[in-house]
């Protein structure tokens, strides 16, 4: 029996289109609109044509240096946010008991830090690092060290990067898990009969079936912290001087602060072309890997 | 008819816009007229028309940003460069 198609089912999705582009394609399209105009308030607009485009990808002038001061110290913060977390997610992961009643203590224990609200982990960090009231800031100057965060941007770096770590390591961790738990247990057999040792377990059987989870932590973790805001703005607002001055809090200043609705406007095309662009290469990558397995294992 | 001149539009951004969208309903005629099946080019993934042209216009985009970080603001040179990318794409990617 061959099932027919019924066309008119389309018009059920047309609610969907409608919401959709209300709530993003007629916004995104404002904000191209903006792009390319100039306003001086009083919602008046002037045509400026590829200028705040020019402007921008020019590091010799004000909007052009800011951007790419901000567009570097995104890479930088998302890089080496990657470098630990996803270490640490696998070998948490792999720490993490299988079988028995800690199991379900070590889940709630791990995803305690993803149920708090951004704001919120800013603040407990904000406080907990300060120098004079924070316990973290005044040990460790106890200890010896010069920690403060509000006037050492390597401190406030430090400070940021270690409260991501905090917040996101159980987002990998879990991830990894869950890739862990897949595996049956044949495969461990399997290598224990052929006596293989602890790393090559690791390489030739884990690390692969984890890639597929990996890849979507990596994924995760990568848009997150490439679009972080809210932490950097309650813990150090972009300072000390622009140290912290991510791509998102340069983007807000310029447009709420500044209200350069124009220039906010080509910066905020640039890095959504920026996000979509890597989105894209990290989506083949991750649906194709899958394909070739099939291919082979078929 | 409201009144939405708040919204300051140009012309020049909704001819940008008729484009973008006489594009997308250009490939969806041609999917329901002249269905396809995927393909693996030069970059060795299974690509569709539609992967295709994605894959133009967000190249284009960063042609046009490149052009006009590295050269300069005569984009029109940009454009053909992104016509051919465009072709060499659905070409052989």
């Amino acid at each position: 029996m061959t099932k027919t198609v019924y066309n008119g089912a389309w018009f059920f999705v047309l609610p969907v289109f409608a919401i959709v582009a209300f709530s993003a394609v007629l916004p995104l399209m404002t904000v191209v609109n903006y792009s390319v105009q100039d306003t001086f308030g009083n919602n008046q607009f002037f045509w400026n044509g590829i200028g705040w485009f020019q402007e921008l990808l020019d590091p010799s002038t004000e909007l052009g240096g800011r951007f790419f001061e901000a567009l570097w110290r995104s890479l930088l913060f998302s890089a080496i946010i990657l470098m630990i977390e996803v270490p640490l997610g696998i070998a948490v992961a792999l720490a993490m008991p299988r079988e028995g009643w800690t199991v379900a203590l070590c889940l709630v224990l791990m995803a305690l830090p993803l149920l708090i609200p951004w704001n919120v982990v800013g603040t407990i960090w904000q406080v907990f690092a300060r120098s004079d009231i924070g316990l973290l800031g005044w040990t460790v100057n106890h200890l010896g060290i010069d920690y403060n965060y509000t006037n050492d941007s390597i401190d406030a770096w430090v400070t940021l990067i270690v409260m991501d770590v905090w917040h996101w390591t159980s987002l990998v961790a879990l991830l990894c898990y869950a890739g862990l738990k897949s595996i049956p247990d044949a495969y461990y057999q399997a290598a224990r009969i052929d006596g293989a040792s602890r790393w090559a377990v690791f390489r030739t059987i884990q690390l692969p079936k984890m890639r597929r989870v990996l890849l979507i932590a990596v994924l995760l973790r990568f848009m997150d912290s490439f679009m972080i805001y809210t932490e950097p703005f309650v813990i150090t607002g972009g300072g000390p001087g622009n140290a912290t001055t991510f791509l998102s809090i340069d983007l807000v200043k310029l447009a709420l602060g500044q209200f350069d609705l124009g220039k906010a406007a080509a910066m905020s095309l640039v890095y959504n072309l920026i996000i979509l662009a890597i989105c894209w290469v990290f989506y083949t990558v991750m649906t194709n890997v899958d394909a070739e397995r099939e291919r082979v294992e078929a | 008819m409201p009144d939405l001149a708040w919204m300051a539009w140009t012309w020049q951004t909704g001819l940008f816009f008729v484009g973008i969208a006489s594009l997308l309903l250009v490939m969806t005629m041609l999917a329901l007229y002249r269905p396809e099946t995927e393909r693996v080019g030069i970059l060795r993934i299974p690509t569709t028309r539609g992967d295709r042209l994605f894959i133009s216009l967000l190249g284009a985009a960063f042609i046009h940003l490149a052009w006009l970080g590295f050269i300069g603001p005569d984009l029109w040179w940009a454009s053909g460069l992104s016509l051919l990318y465009a072709a060499f794409v659905f070409r052989y990617v």
